[in-house]
């Protein structure tokens, strides 16, 4: 009996060691993140954590639809930022709340190659018979907004790939494997090895980012400090050096 | 005879079978029952199925057509290199899939030394259902070179030598006595790659990218499917149980005999 006591804590020993354990007197808090927001939340970590001392950040980035799926499945995340309104509202249930806060938006672009050897100028010319178009699969938030971009333009594309995240998209084109994508225009910054073609305004659509606190994690008060972070001026500020668009002032 | 375990080897061996078996209860528990036969002829499920029996098929038959030979090679010629050789061979066994996938992207993709080069003669493998089997063949070839070479030397030479005397050429002892004597390595062999092709997942969406109907094999569409619609995620599994159940039947004789 002695020696199976033995067996028990070795293998509780083991698996809480696997799980990573406590680090240190913060406390973690978990976001989970469309994969557009990869950049500029991993460049809000360190100004989060020197304005809150006892917290800890943590990303887990994927296509928005994922997110939700996850948290579906009982992932534990303290807040959620998406990068669509629907996705933000499959988000399971979790009592009364203030609405979910719209604190940045998008545009989309056209990611290309490199010095663009196909010479796409525009959404129309993807629809170009032998062009390899990759874009975002239709439950990802920015394969619906490619969706309605193109259906503005009145432009029918077969694409070659469906991507489960934006982020796939970009590297496809960047690998040189397809000629063009539908991204965000803060997808084609910061040396990702692809060029971008504006669309315009009257056939481009407002991406909205939205961020909510969960309940579903340890640190619900630490989700809350990100999420009214988010929205500050010091948040705002990281979020406008890396592209992206205020949110309106309601 | 049998003797009592140990204890503790009982109860280590119980929560083994528990850990193996607790997800297929999951699976089959969630398992949309009733709208079964309705769903299973949805034409989304069945391009899925459709593109995932041809794609591991080709796969396996081509696993066959070359790691057979590369495993006859192995078993029966001595070359400098040999250990070399064997470890290429079997190096995708361990290797992450993903990362199998990355490497065909950089060698065979548009911009890749043999992928500019297949462009130049207007072939195209990425994004494509023929880079779907590519993956998975490159997946599967060790399974076929591992089980053909074990089959191989578990030949007698003799048989080959007395074809030769009795005046039979390398080809004909090849057809009319290597062969048939292979036969049942053969057959585990097309087995296995099958199995591992169809449930190749990594490479495909790495290499091939995910279209429905051209690329979206079922692991990938259970996988996407499971972001929007999860019960058509736990039918298309169910599929993909049913199918390695029934390579289990196929392999009962040689997998799950009792060995002494």
């Amino acid at each position: 009996m002695k020696r199976f006591g033995v067996v028990v804590f070795a293998v509780g020993a083991l698996t809480s060691a696997c799980s990573g354990g406590s680090s240190g007197p913060r406390h973690p808090v978990t976001v989970f993140a469309a994969a557009s927001l990869n950049n500029v939340f991993a460049a809000m970590k360190q100004p989060f954590e020197s304005a809150h001392r006892t917290y800890s950040l943590t990303f887990s980035f994927a296509g928005s639809q994922q997110l939700v799926s996850q948290l579906e499945q009982g992932a534990k995340a303290d807040a959620i930022a998406t990068a669509d309104r629907a996705t933000m509202d499959r988000v399971p249930k979790r009592g009364p709340h203030p609405p979910p806060r719209v604190f940045a938006e998008n545009r989309l672009v056209i990611a290309v190659r490199p010095s663009n050897p196909e010479g796409i100028r525009g959404l129309a010319d993807l629809g170009r018979p032998g062009l390899r178009v990759v874009l975002a699969a239709p439950a990802v938030p920015a394969g619906r907004y490619a969706r309605d971009a193109l259906g503005r333009a009145r432009v029918t594309v077969s694409p070659v790939s469906l991507e489960d995240n934006v982020e796939g998209v970009v590297t496809k084109v960047a690998l040189g494997e397809a000629d063009a994508g539908v991204v965000y225009a803060t997808d084609t910054t910061g040396g990702r090895g692809v060029y971008s073609v504006a669309i315009p305004d009257d056939e481009n659509v407002r991406a909205e980012y939205l961020a909510d606190p969960l309940p579903f994690g340890s640190e619900r008060d630490g989700g809350q400090a990100f999420v009214d972070f988010l929205v500050s001026a010091r948040g705002q500020q990281v979020l406008h050096r890396f592209g992206f668009l205020p949110a309106p002032t309601s | 005879m049998s003797r009592r375990p140990p204890a503790a080897v009982l109860v280590f061996a119980g929560v083994a079978l528990l850990f193996l078996v607790l997800p297929v209860i999951g699976l089959l528990e969630r398992a949309p029952w009733s709208g079964l036969a309705h769903q299973l002829t949805a034409h989304d499920v069945r391009t899925a199925v459709g593109l995932s029996l041809l794609t591991s098929a080709c796969a396996a038959a081509l696993a066959l057509l070359l790691g057979a030979p590369l495993a006859w090679v192995l078993a029966r010629v001595e070359f400098p290199g040999k250990a070399a050789v064997r470890a290429i061979a079997l190096l995708p066994l361990v290797l992450p899939p993903v990362v199998g996938g990355v490497a065909l992207l950089l060698a065979l993709g548009r911009n890749g030394f043999v992928g500019s080069w297949l462009a130049h003669l207007g072939i195209a493998l990425p994004f494509t259902t023929a880079g779907a089997v590519v993956a998975e063949l490159f997946v599967a070839l060790p399974f076929a070179v591992i089980t053909v070479e074990a089959g191989v030397r578990a030949l007698d030479e003799r048989l080959e030598e007395a074809a030769a005397t009795l005046g039979a050429g390398p080809y004909l002892t090849l057809r009319r006595v290597v062969l048939p004597a292979l036969a049942p390595s053969l057959g585990a062999a097309a087995a296995l790659c099958w199995a591992r092709a169809l449930g190749e997942f990594g490479a495909t969406i790495t290499f091939a990218g995910n279209l429905p109907g051209r690329t979206q094999t079922l692991p990938l569409a259970v996988y996407l499917e499971l972001q929007s619609r999860p019960g058509v995620a736990v039918l298309l599994s169910l599929i993909l149980l049913a199918l390695s159940i029934a390579v289990l039947f196929l392999m009962r004789g040689r997998w799950l005999a009792p060995r002494r």
